[in-house]
């Protein structure tokens, strides 16, 4: 275990200084250089909070899943810790975006929740799926089948997320913004530029977050093994 | 690989015909469910729209008490060891479970439809019928190769029969809209309409990713 002795938090300090750059950046821009929207004013730029966080929850749920299917392939606990962290955060961040669209809907449709409106449902169900998640994984009390069938959820659950939202916005009116592409709902280059910054200062918190708390558990871990030797050898040697 | 399924098959019948416990729960689940629906909307008879909710509502809560008891037998006193050291192949201990669960499913409604054409139902259900079939079975098909799935990863978890109803619920909600769709019209007022192509689409490429999905993953799901 050669590997064990690289430092676990090597290059968090640049990548945690590059996201608040970064998101400090885009949330300037957002108050002091974007236009307001012409329908909906200044309510309209919780939108560069939404969108980004919306996408990043997704991408993390994904994430999440192909680190599942890498865990099953290969068998090693390190990539279930690292499913686990991304669905983990995702979750949060899920809970997030919900309470910033409910805002968002009650600011500009009039309502706090809105079932005509798929995306939000979409999120709503894997949102309520990923909450099964944690109460699967630690009611599974041996690690290895734990790692295992966290895995096989992860992975399921991964491919549902694009499968609910295809079956949910089938079957609904189309109302939500469509934020990019369509000449007709084009935004100015401001809001395009800072939008885009903003889903990449989501995506650096997000990386940034999530190499914090794999650290932290990697540490903790190590931590907790030299403890054991420790005893093991205090123990074993005579007094 | 086809012998192994239907024997596998055959026991989880055979287990089910002797001691009588899922299927009869399940259906008296799906009839208490429309007994409440009743009362809980207030209404004497339900068409279109809230008809194929209240039936689909009913179906699917039991369809979650199967899932629940789906793998119990192999959880208990080391019966998914037997089978494994049986010469078989994974995919058709899959196969089978999946087949058995729609088994159960195809049994409780031969039960509870009737019961819903008497008890709830303002249209007749005779015109209905073939249509209504049709969808069931494809759904109950999707509700089977969920349900395998969601019942092999539950029977792991100390939390097995929470965890079963919370896993599947949101997993189904994708057919479930599908299916109320298309059941939303056959029982309609005015006598069945024509079923968008859609919908069945839906449900049976849903079926069809589970399926893959299920293949895919059994070998990590089915262990001691």
């Amino acid at each position: 275990m050669t590997e064990k002795r690289k430092t676990p938090g090597r290059g968090l300090r640049p990548l945690a200084i590059l996201t608040a750059i970064t998101l400090g950046t885009a949330y300037g821009m957002v108050f002091f250089w974007t236009p307001n929207e012409a329908d909906q004013g200044f309510v309209q730029k919780i939108f560069y909070l939404h969108v980004p966080m919306a996408i990043v929850t997704l991408g993390g749920f994904v994430l999440g899943g192909i680190f599942g299917f890498i865990q099953l392939r290969t068998g090693d606990r390190k990539w279930d810790l690292r499913s686990y962290v991304a669905i983990h955060l995702s979750l949060m961040l899920a809970l997030g975006t919900l309470i910033t669209g409910s805002i968002w809907a009650r600011a500009s449709w009039g309502h706090w929740w809105v079932w005509e409106e798929p995306v939000l449902v979409s999120f709503l169900i894997v949102f309520l799926l990923y909450s099964c998640y944690q109460p699967l994984r630690f009611s599974i009390e041996d690690p290895d089948k734990q790692a295992r069938y966290a895995s096989v959820f992860a992975v399921v659950a991964g491919a549902f997320v694009p499968l609910n939202f295809a079956a949910v916005r089938l079957a609904q009116a189309y109302t939500h913004p469509r934020v990019l592409g369509g000449a007709q709902n084009s935004m100015p280059g401001s809001m395009r530029i800072t939008f885009l910054l903003a889903i990449v200062g989501m995506t650096l918190l997000y990386a940034t977050l999530w190499k914090f708390e794999i650290t932290s558990k990697t540490t903790r871990m190590q931590l907790g093994s030299i403890k054991r030797r420790l005893e093991r050898e205090n123990t074993g040697s005579p007094a | 690989m086809f012998r192994d399924t239907i024997n596998l098959l055959r026991k989880d019948l055979l287990l089910e015909a002797r001691g009588r416990e899922v299927v009869p729960a399940m259906a008296l689940l799906a009839l208490s469910t429309l007994v409440v629906l009743h009362f809980a909307l207030g209404q004497q008879s339900l068409d279109g729209k809230l008809a194929a909710g209240a039936l689909w509502i009913a179906i699917l809560f039991s369809a979650t008490l199967g899932i629940g008891r789906l793998f119990v037998a192999e959880s208990e006193d080391g019966g998914m060891d037997a089978v494994l050291l049986t010469p078989v192949d994974r995919v058709a201990i899959l196969v089978a479970k999946v087949i058995a669960l729609f088994t159960f499913l195809v049994m409780v409604q031969i039960v509870i439809v009737p019961a819903f054409g008497l008890l709830l139902l303002g249209p007749h259900l005779a015109p209905a019928l073939p249509k209504l079939v049709g969808i069931l079975l494809l759904t109950d098909a999707a509700i089977a190769t969920v349900g395998a799935l969601v019942g092999a990863i539950a029977v792991q978890s100390r939390l097995r029969d929470l965890l079963a109803p919370l896993l599947a619920l949101p997993l189904l909600i994708p057919p479930l809209i599908a299916a109320t769709h298309a059941t939303a019209g056959i029982l309609a007022v005015g006598g069945p309409e024509g079923i968008p192509g859609r919908w069945p689409l839906i449900i049976a490429l849903y079926a069809l990713v589970f399926g893959l999905l299920g293949i895919a993953l059994y070998d990590n799901v089915l262990d001691d």
